[in-house]
C-alpha cells in the first residue's frame, strides 16, 4: 500500500520535474536565439523579443487569428477526411487478400507521388477551390494512414473475434468492443503522423493557390523579406499544433490504454 | 411420450484441414458421431491432437468447412439453441473490465443484475471493475466460465478449460463448475485429456482416438458424485477403462501427466 503510494508520488515527481525540463529547455533556446540574433544584428534574423512583439501585435490588432483559424479548419476536414478514408481502406485490406493484391501497388505509387505533384494536379483538374484544396492534403495523407491500419488489421487475433462469434455479440458490438480497441494503436500512430504531415502540407497548398491562411501569409511576407513576421506566423502555429497534441491526442490515447496497467 | 430428441446431434463424416501445395489434406476427424441428451455432462476424452478443439469449434459454429451435420435442439420458444463457451485461454478482453466482458454476450436490459448474481456465485464479486491483466490465472478462468453462464446456454462447451493451473486451483474451479452446474442446469460437452477429470465431473465419457479422430468408445460413468472426491474409486474405473481401451486410445498413458 505505501509502496504503491511512494511510487504514485515519485512518478508524479517524474511528470513535474519532466515539464520543468521542458520549459527550461524552450527557454534555453529562446536565450541562445536572442543572443545570436542580437551579435548578429541583421534584418533576416530577427530577434527572439521583436519577433514575440509581432506576434502579440498581429493576435490583438492584425488578422493573425482569422488566418490561423481558417488554416486550421482546412487541417481539421483534411485530417478527418484522410483518417475515415484511409481507416477504411487499411481495414478492408488487412482483411482481404484480393483487395490487398489488387490495390496494394496503387498504395504504393501514391506513397511515392510527391505531394507537390498531388497538389498541383487537383488544382489543375478541379480548379483553385476549398475541396481541391482539401482533397489534396488528404490524398496525400490517405496512403499513409491505410498502409498503418493494414498493419494493424492484419494483426487482428482471431481468437476474440472467434470468441465474439461464438457468443453471437452483434456486429456492431463486435466492431466496438472486440475490433476497434486492437487498432487504437495504429489508429494513434496514424493520427500523430498525420496531423504532422497534414499541415505542413496545408500550408503549402495555401500558398498556391488560396487567399488566406497561415500559408497564404507567409507567401506575402516571403515576398516582402519580412522575416519577423513569417517567424510569428510559424510560431503561432507551432504552439496551436502542440497544444492540440497536449489537450487532445495525449488525454485520448491516456485513456485509450487505461487497461495497460 | 414423445420422442426425446437429443440437445446435440453430430454427425461429422470427415473435417480436412488443406496443407501446402503437393501435401494430401490433413484429415482431422472422420466418422465421428456423438448424441447428447438435454441436461448430460459429457466429457470427450482423448490424447492431444486427436481433434477434440476442432470438434467444439465445429459444434460451436466457428468452423463450417466440414462434410457432415450438427444439430441443436432448439429452445422451447422455438428460439435458436444458444452456446457458451470456455476456451482454453480465458480469452477475455484485456482492454474491457470484468464486468464489460460479461456484459458483452448479454442482451443490454439484463445484463446488470445479471453479472453481479454471476460474479457472486463465482466468488468474485468484488472484481467487476478490474481489468483482466489484473486478474490471477485462476480469476481470469472464473471470470470466463461465468460468462458461459451468463447467457443462459441450453449448450456448455469446456475446452480443456483448466489446463496449466496448480493442483489447488484445478480443484476449488471443478468444485466450482459442478456447483454452477448444479444451480444453472444445462447440457455440458467437456473437453480433457485427464482422464481422471473426466471421471470427476461427468455422467459420460466419450473417448476418442487416432488421426483422424472418431469415437472409440462411450462409457457411462455411474459412480454418485458425491463418492468422486475420494479417488480410489476414480483410480479404479480408470484403471479399468484403461486396461479395455489401452490399443485404442494409445497415447492416454503418457498423455495424462504424472503426478
Amino acid at each position: 500500500m505505501s509502496a504503491a503510494i511512494t511510487a504514485r508520488r515519485a512518478s508524479s515527481w517524474i511528470a513535474a520535474s519532466s515539464v520543468a525540463q521542458r520549459i527550461g529547455s524552450v527557454a534555453l533556446f529562446i536565450l541562445v536565439w536572442q543572443v545570436v540574433a542580437d551579435a548578429v544584428h541583421s534584418r533576416m534574423l530577427p530577434s527572439a523579443s521583436a519577433v514575440f512583439a509581432v506576434l502579440a501585435e498581429e493576435c490583438v490588432h492584425g488578422p493573425l487569428l482569422f488566418h490561423l483559424g481558417v488554416t486550421l479548419a482546412r487541417v481539421a476536414a483534411a485530417f478527418v477526411v484522410a483518417m475515415v478514408i484511409g481507416t477504411a481502406i487499411g481495414i478492408v485490406m488487412g482483411r482481404s487478400r484480393t483487395v490487398d493484391a489488387l490495390f496494394d501497388s496503387w498504395l504504393v505509387l501514391l506513397l511515392n507521388l510527391p505531394a507537390l505533384v498531388i497538389i498541383v494536379l487537383a488544382y489543375v483538374w478541379f480548379g483553385l477551390t476549398e475541396a481541391a484544396a482539401i482533397g489534396a492534403v488528404a490524398v496525400n495523407k490517405i496512403p499513409n494512414t491505410a498502409v498503418t491500419l493494414r498493419e494493424g488489421a492484419r494483426a487482428l487475433d482471431r481468437d476474440y473475434s472467434d470468441m465474439a462469434a461464438s457468443f453471437h455479440v452483434g456486429r456492431w458490438r463486435t466492431l466496438r468492443h472486440v475490433i476497434l480497441p486492437q487498432l487504437y494503436p495504429y489508429v494513434f500512430a496514424a493520427a500523430r503522423s498525420g496531423l504532422a504531415l497534414v499541415w505542413k502540407i496545408v500550408l503549402i497548398v495555401e500558398l498556391l493557390g488560396r487567399s488566406n491562411g497561415v500559408g497564404f501569409e507567409i507567401e506575402l511576407y516571403f515576398q516582402q523579406f519580412d522575416v519577423t513576421h513569417i517567424l510569428a506566423y510559424s510560431i503561432a502555429f507551432m504552439i496551436v499544433i502542440q497544444l492540440i497534441e497536449w489537450v487532445i491526442f495525449q488525454p485520448l490515447e491516456r485513456r485509450a490504454s487505461a487497461w495497460r496497467r | 411420450m414423445a420422442p426425446v430428441t437429443p440437445a446435440l446431434a453430430a454427425e461429422i463424416r470427415e473435417k480436412r484441414y488443406a496443407r501446402a501445395r503437393g501435401a494430401s489434406p490433413h484429415v482431422a476427424l472422420a466418422g465421428l458421431s456423438l448424441e447428447v441428451a438435454a441436461g448430460e455432462f459429457v466429457a470427450v476424452v482423448g490424447p492431444s491432437g486427436c481433434g477434440k478443439t476442432t470438434f467444439l469449434n465445429i459444434v460451436a459454429g466457428l468452423d463450417r468447412d466440414f462434410a457432415g451435420e450438427v444439430r441443436l435442439a432448439p429452445r422451447p420458444d422455438g428460439q435458436p439453441a444458444r452456446v457458451g463457451y470456455v476456451f482454453q485461454e480465458p480469452r477475455l478482453l484485456p482492454w474491457r473490465t470484468v464486468y464489460e466482458n460479461i456484459a458483452l454476450v448479454l442482451p443490454k436490459p439484463r445484463a446488470e443484475s445479471q453479472v453481479k448474481d454471476l460474479l457472486k456465485a463465482v466468488g468474485l464479486p468484488q472484481a467487476q471493475d478490474l481489468y483482466p491483466p489484473q486478474l490471477s490465472v485462476g480469476m481470469s478462468r472464473r471470470v470466463a466460465i461465468a460468462r458461459a453462464f451468463a447467457i443462459e446456454p441450453d449448450l456448455l462447451l469446456m475446452d480443456e478449460p483448466f489446463v496449466s493451473l496448480d493442483h489447488d486451483t484445478v480443484e476449488q474451479l471443478r468444485d466450482l463448475l459442478l456447483k454452477l452446474w448444479t444451480a444453472r442446469p444445462t447440457t455440458v460437452l467437456f473437453v480433457t485429456h485427464d482422464m481422471r477429470e473426466a471421471l470427476m465431473l461427468a455422467d459420460r465419457l466419450v473417448l476418442l482416438s487416432g488421426t483422424p479422430g472418431h469415437v472409440v468408445a462411450d462409457v457411462p460413468v455411474s459412480l454418485a458424485r458425491n463418492r468422486r472426491h475420494g479417488g480410489a474409486e476414480i483410480e479404479r474405473l480408470r484403471d479399468e477403462i484403461l486396461r479395455r481401451h489401452r490399443e485404442l486410445i494409445g497415447a492416454a498413458a503418457t498423455a495424462t501427466p504424472v503426478e
